[in-house]
Protein backbone atom coordinates (compact mmCIF):
# COMPACT_ATOMS: atom_id res chain seq x y z
CA UNK A 1 0.00 0.00 0.00
CA UNK A 2 0.90 3.77 -0.78
CA UNK A 3 2.54 5.39 2.00
CA UNK A 4 0.00 8.47 0.92
CA UNK A 5 -3.02 6.58 1.30
CA UNK A 6 -4.67 3.80 3.63
CA UNK A 7 -6.55 0.83 1.92
CA UNK A 8 -8.91 1.85 4.52
CA UNK A 9 -8.90 5.28 2.81
CA UNK A 10 -8.45 4.12 -0.93
CA UNK A 11 -11.55 1.38 -0.48
CA UNK A 12 -14.18 4.19 1.03
CA UNK A 13 -12.95 6.20 -1.98
CA UNK A 14 -13.70 3.63 -4.38
CA UNK A 15 -16.77 2.85 -2.53
CA UNK A 16 -17.76 6.74 -2.91
CA UNK A 17 -17.01 6.55 -6.95
CA UNK A 18 -13.81 8.25 -6.52
CA UNK A 19 -12.32 7.81 -9.93
CA UNK A 20 -8.77 8.53 -9.12
CA UNK A 21 -8.90 6.15 -6.18
CA UNK A 22 -10.17 3.46 -8.84
CA UNK A 23 -6.80 4.49 -11.00
CA UNK A 24 -4.76 4.50 -8.07
CA UNK A 25 -5.89 0.42 -7.45
CA UNK A 26 -5.25 -0.20 -11.03
CA UNK A 27 -1.47 1.11 -10.41
CA UNK A 28 -1.00 -0.15 -7.34
CA UNK A 29 -2.08 -4.13 -8.26
CA UNK A 30 -2.62 -3.90 -11.16
CA UNK A 31 0.62 -5.68 -12.35
CA UNK A 32 -0.08 -8.47 -9.88
CA UNK A 33 -3.68 -9.46 -11.18
CA UNK A 34 -1.87 -9.33 -14.67
CA UNK A 35 0.99 -11.94 -13.79
CA UNK A 36 -1.55 -14.22 -11.84
CA UNK A 37 -3.99 -14.16 -14.89
CA UNK A 38 -1.05 -14.73 -17.46
CA UNK A 39 0.31 -17.94 -15.26
CA UNK A 40 -3.23 -18.78 -14.86
CA UNK A 41 -4.32 -18.40 -18.89
CA UNK A 42 -0.98 -19.06 -20.12
CA UNK A 43 -1.46 -16.24 -23.26
CA UNK A 44 -1.65 -12.39 -22.84
CA UNK A 45 -4.84 -12.35 -24.56
CA UNK A 46 -6.57 -14.18 -22.16
CA UNK A 47 -4.63 -12.72 -19.26
CA UNK A 48 -5.76 -9.29 -20.05
CA UNK A 49 -9.43 -10.16 -20.83
CA UNK A 50 -9.14 -11.83 -17.09
CA UNK A 51 -7.55 -8.64 -15.58
CA UNK A 52 -10.39 -6.27 -17.09
CA UNK A 53 -12.92 -8.91 -15.67
CA UNK A 54 -11.54 -8.89 -12.53
CA UNK A 55 -10.73 -5.31 -11.73
CA UNK A 56 -14.75 -4.47 -13.85
CA UNK A 57 -16.39 -7.20 -11.07
CA UNK A 58 -14.18 -5.84 -7.90
CA UNK A 59 -15.72 -1.70 -8.89
CA UNK A 60 -18.67 -3.51 -9.17
CA UNK A 61 -19.37 -5.27 -6.02
CA UNK A 62 -16.35 -3.22 -3.65
CA UNK A 63 -19.83 -2.74 -1.27
CA UNK A 64 -19.57 -6.41 -0.40
CA UNK A 65 -15.71 -6.20 0.26
CA UNK A 66 -16.41 -6.72 4.02
CA UNK A 67 -12.05 -6.31 4.63
CA UNK A 68 -11.68 -9.50 5.97
CA UNK A 69 -8.42 -9.97 3.76
CA UNK A 70 -6.61 -7.14 2.58
CA UNK A 71 -7.70 -5.62 -0.64
CA UNK A 72 -4.91 -7.34 -3.52
CA UNK A 73 -6.09 -11.10 -1.26
CA UNK A 74 -9.74 -9.90 -2.42
CA UNK A 75 -8.60 -8.64 -6.07
CA UNK A 76 -6.45 -12.12 -6.27
CA UNK A 77 -9.73 -14.10 -5.37
CA UNK A 78 -12.10 -12.56 -7.99
CA UNK A 79 -8.96 -12.99 -10.68
CA UNK A 80 -9.04 -16.87 -9.81
CA UNK A 81 -12.21 -17.40 -10.08
CA UNK A 82 -12.65 -15.72 -13.31
CA UNK A 83 -9.91 -17.17 -14.59
CA UNK A 84 -11.10 -20.85 -13.41
CA UNK A 85 -14.56 -19.74 -15.12
CA UNK A 86 -12.52 -19.52 -18.40
CA UNK A 87 -10.47 -22.54 -18.49
CA UNK A 88 -13.37 -24.57 -17.05
CA UNK A 89 -15.78 -23.81 -19.98
CA UNK A 90 -16.39 -27.06 -21.53
CA UNK A 91 -14.70 -27.86 -25.06
CA UNK A 92 -15.53 -31.16 -26.76
CA UNK A 93 -12.08 -31.33 -28.38
CA UNK A 94 -9.85 -30.96 -25.59
CA UNK A 95 -8.86 -32.42 -22.75
CA UNK A 96 -6.78 -30.43 -19.89
CA UNK A 97 -3.52 -32.54 -18.52
CA UNK A 98 -4.20 -31.32 -15.20
CA UNK A 99 -7.78 -33.24 -14.80
CA UNK A 100 -5.76 -36.20 -15.81
CA UNK A 101 -3.67 -36.18 -12.94
CA UNK A 102 -3.76 -36.93 -9.33
CA UNK A 103 -3.14 -33.88 -7.84
CA UNK A 104 -4.17 -34.53 -3.84
CA UNK A 105 -2.40 -38.28 -4.20
CA UNK A 106 0.89 -38.85 -1.96
CA UNK A 107 3.69 -36.74 -3.38
CA UNK A 108 5.58 -38.05 -6.45
CA UNK A 109 9.14 -40.04 -5.44
CA UNK A 110 12.00 -38.49 -7.30
CA UNK A 111 13.04 -39.59 -10.18
CA UNK A 112 15.93 -37.67 -11.03
CA UNK A 113 18.91 -37.57 -9.07
CA UNK A 114 21.47 -35.89 -11.02
CA UNK A 115 23.23 -32.94 -9.12
CA UNK A 116 23.33 -30.09 -11.08
CA UNK A 117 23.14 -27.57 -8.49
CA UNK A 118 27.01 -27.33 -8.51
CA UNK A 119 27.02 -26.58 -12.70
CA UNK A 120 28.97 -23.59 -13.01
CA UNK A 121 26.64 -20.23 -12.47
CA UNK A 122 26.73 -19.35 -15.83
CA UNK A 123 24.25 -22.57 -17.08
CA UNK A 124 21.80 -20.72 -14.74
CA UNK A 125 22.24 -17.77 -16.19
CA UNK A 126 20.80 -18.17 -19.91
CA UNK A 127 17.36 -16.27 -20.55
CA UNK A 128 16.87 -20.18 -22.00
CA UNK A 129 17.08 -21.44 -18.43
CA UNK A 130 14.75 -18.42 -17.38
CA UNK A 131 12.19 -19.57 -20.42
CA UNK A 132 12.27 -22.98 -19.55
CA UNK A 133 11.44 -22.34 -15.66
CA UNK A 134 8.68 -19.72 -16.78
CA UNK A 135 6.97 -22.46 -19.29
CA UNK A 136 7.55 -25.01 -16.21
CA UNK A 137 5.35 -22.54 -13.70
CA UNK A 138 2.75 -22.47 -16.31
CA UNK A 139 2.87 -26.04 -16.99
CA UNK A 140 2.32 -26.77 -12.79
CA UNK A 141 -0.76 -28.76 -12.55
CA UNK A 142 -3.73 -26.26 -12.21
CA UNK A 143 -4.23 -26.97 -8.28
CA UNK A 144 -0.69 -26.34 -7.42
CA UNK A 145 0.06 -23.56 -10.19
CA UNK A 146 -2.13 -20.85 -8.42
CA UNK A 147 -0.68 -21.73 -5.01
CA UNK A 148 2.73 -21.85 -5.58
CA UNK A 149 2.45 -18.49 -7.95
CA UNK A 150 0.33 -16.70 -4.86
CA UNK A 151 2.68 -18.12 -2.32
CA UNK A 152 6.00 -17.80 -3.77
CA UNK A 153 6.31 -15.35 -6.74
CA UNK A 154 3.54 -12.97 -5.59
CA UNK A 155 4.71 -13.40 -1.83
CA UNK A 156 1.24 -13.38 -0.06
CA UNK A 157 1.69 -15.20 3.21
CA UNK A 158 0.27 -19.05 3.78
CA UNK A 159 -2.57 -17.35 5.33
CA UNK A 160 -2.94 -15.13 2.53
CA UNK A 161 -2.76 -17.19 -0.04
CA UNK A 162 -5.35 -19.40 1.48
CA UNK A 163 -7.77 -16.62 2.06
CA UNK A 164 -7.66 -15.99 -1.97
CA UNK A 165 -8.30 -19.76 -2.53
CA UNK A 166 -11.01 -20.67 -0.09
CA UNK A 167 -8.68 -23.25 1.41
CA UNK A 168 -6.59 -24.38 4.30
CA UNK A 169 -3.17 -23.10 4.98
CA UNK A 170 -1.99 -26.63 5.48
CA UNK A 171 -3.77 -27.39 1.73
CA UNK A 172 -1.62 -24.10 0.30
CA UNK A 173 1.59 -25.30 2.01
CA UNK A 174 1.11 -29.14 0.54
CA UNK A 175 0.43 -27.74 -2.87
CA UNK A 176 3.36 -25.32 -2.47
CA UNK A 177 5.68 -28.03 -1.47
CA UNK A 178 3.88 -30.48 -4.61
CA UNK A 179 4.76 -27.94 -6.75
CA UNK A 180 8.02 -26.85 -5.78
CA UNK A 181 8.97 -30.68 -6.54
CA UNK A 182 7.43 -31.08 -9.67
CA UNK A 183 9.74 -28.09 -10.88
CA UNK A 184 12.68 -29.52 -9.02
CA UNK A 185 11.72 -32.71 -11.35
CA UNK A 186 11.35 -30.68 -14.62
CA UNK A 187 14.65 -28.80 -14.06
CA UNK A 188 16.80 -31.71 -13.30
CA UNK A 189 15.78 -33.54 -16.48
CA UNK A 190 16.55 -30.03 -18.37
CA UNK A 191 19.88 -29.82 -16.87
CA UNK A 192 20.53 -33.54 -17.37
CA UNK A 193 19.47 -33.43 -21.28
CA UNK A 194 22.20 -30.36 -21.67
CA UNK A 195 25.11 -32.56 -20.07
CA UNK A 196 24.31 -34.91 -23.13
CA UNK A 197 26.58 -33.90 -25.84
CA UNK A 198 24.62 -32.59 -29.46
CA UNK B 1 14.61 -42.55 -2.28
CA UNK B 2 13.24 -46.02 -1.17
CA UNK B 3 13.75 -46.03 2.60
CA UNK B 4 11.35 -44.87 5.00
CA UNK B 5 13.62 -42.63 6.34
CA UNK B 6 14.18 -40.81 2.86
CA UNK B 7 10.71 -40.70 2.39
CA UNK B 8 10.04 -38.99 5.77
CA UNK B 9 12.59 -36.30 4.61
CA UNK B 10 10.88 -35.56 1.48
CA UNK B 11 7.73 -34.57 3.26
CA UNK B 12 9.68 -32.51 5.50
CA UNK B 13 11.99 -31.13 2.71
CA UNK B 14 9.84 -27.47 2.55
CA UNK B 15 9.68 -26.94 5.92
CA UNK B 16 13.22 -27.56 6.33
CA UNK B 17 13.94 -25.79 3.60
CA UNK B 18 11.90 -22.82 4.82
CA UNK B 19 13.47 -22.47 8.53
CA UNK B 20 10.21 -23.96 9.61
CA UNK B 21 10.96 -27.46 11.39
CA UNK B 22 11.82 -27.34 15.23
CA UNK B 23 15.85 -28.15 15.83
CA UNK B 24 14.83 -31.49 17.09
CA UNK B 25 13.51 -32.49 13.35
CA UNK B 26 16.14 -29.90 11.82
CA UNK B 27 19.05 -31.80 13.71
CA UNK B 28 17.69 -35.41 12.30
CA UNK B 29 17.70 -34.33 8.90
CA UNK B 30 20.81 -33.23 8.79
CA UNK B 31 21.95 -36.53 10.55
CA UNK B 32 20.32 -38.51 7.82
CA UNK B 33 21.90 -36.17 5.13
CA UNK B 34 25.42 -36.73 6.25
CA UNK B 35 24.50 -40.50 5.73
CA UNK B 36 22.57 -40.19 2.49
CA UNK B 37 23.94 -38.98 -1.03
CA UNK B 38 20.51 -39.34 -3.03
CA UNK B 39 18.92 -36.95 -0.31
CA UNK B 40 21.66 -34.49 -0.07
CA UNK B 41 21.24 -34.43 -4.26
CA UNK B 42 17.39 -33.78 -3.47
CA UNK B 43 17.81 -31.01 -0.88
CA UNK B 44 20.50 -29.21 -3.03
CA UNK B 45 18.98 -29.12 -6.49
CA UNK B 46 15.13 -28.40 -4.63
CA UNK B 47 17.16 -25.38 -2.64
CA UNK B 48 18.64 -24.62 -6.12
CA UNK B 49 15.03 -24.53 -7.69
CA UNK B 50 13.69 -22.09 -5.28
CA UNK B 51 16.83 -20.07 -5.41
CA UNK B 52 15.88 -20.11 -9.11
CA UNK B 53 12.69 -18.98 -9.47
CA UNK B 54 12.53 -16.77 -7.04
CA UNK B 55 15.18 -14.78 -8.88
CA UNK B 56 14.29 -14.98 -12.39
CA UNK B 57 12.38 -11.34 -13.81
CA UNK B 58 9.13 -11.24 -13.35
CA UNK B 59 6.26 -10.35 -16.43
CA UNK B 60 5.18 -7.15 -16.48
CA UNK B 61 2.09 -5.74 -17.82
CA UNK B 62 2.68 -4.39 -21.03
CA UNK B 63 1.76 -0.74 -21.56
CA UNK B 64 -0.84 -1.31 -24.27
CA UNK B 65 -2.41 -3.16 -22.09
CA UNK B 66 -2.55 -1.10 -18.90
CA UNK B 67 -3.80 1.64 -21.03
CA UNK B 68 -6.79 -0.76 -22.59
CA UNK B 69 -7.75 -1.72 -19.05
CA UNK B 70 -7.99 1.86 -18.40
CA UNK B 71 -9.99 2.65 -21.63
CA UNK B 72 -12.61 -0.24 -20.10
CA UNK B 73 -13.12 0.94 -16.87
CA UNK B 74 -13.85 4.83 -18.01
CA UNK B 75 -10.58 5.67 -16.34
CA UNK B 76 -8.87 7.03 -19.84
CA UNK B 77 -8.24 10.86 -18.30
CA UNK B 78 -6.12 9.43 -15.42
CA UNK B 79 -4.06 7.37 -17.40
CA UNK B 80 -0.30 8.32 -17.44
CA UNK B 81 2.56 6.73 -19.66
CA UNK B 82 5.25 5.05 -17.81
CA UNK B 83 8.47 5.95 -18.19
CA UNK B 84 9.81 3.11 -20.25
Amino acid sequence: MSDAITEEDLLERIRNGDQAACALCIELYGTQVYRLALRLMKNEADAEDVMQETFLNAYKSIDKFEGRSGLSTWLYRIAYNAAMMRLRRPSPYTLSIDETLQQDSPLTVPKQLFDWCCLPEKDFETSEVREFLEESIQELPEKLRVAFILRELEGLSTQESADALGISADAVKKRLHRGRLWLRERLSDYFVEQQIPG
Amino acid sequence: MGHDECRHLLDELSPYLDGEVSETVCAEIEQHLSDCENCRVMVDTLRKTVYLYRNMPQPEMPEQVRERLYKKLDLTEFFLPQAS
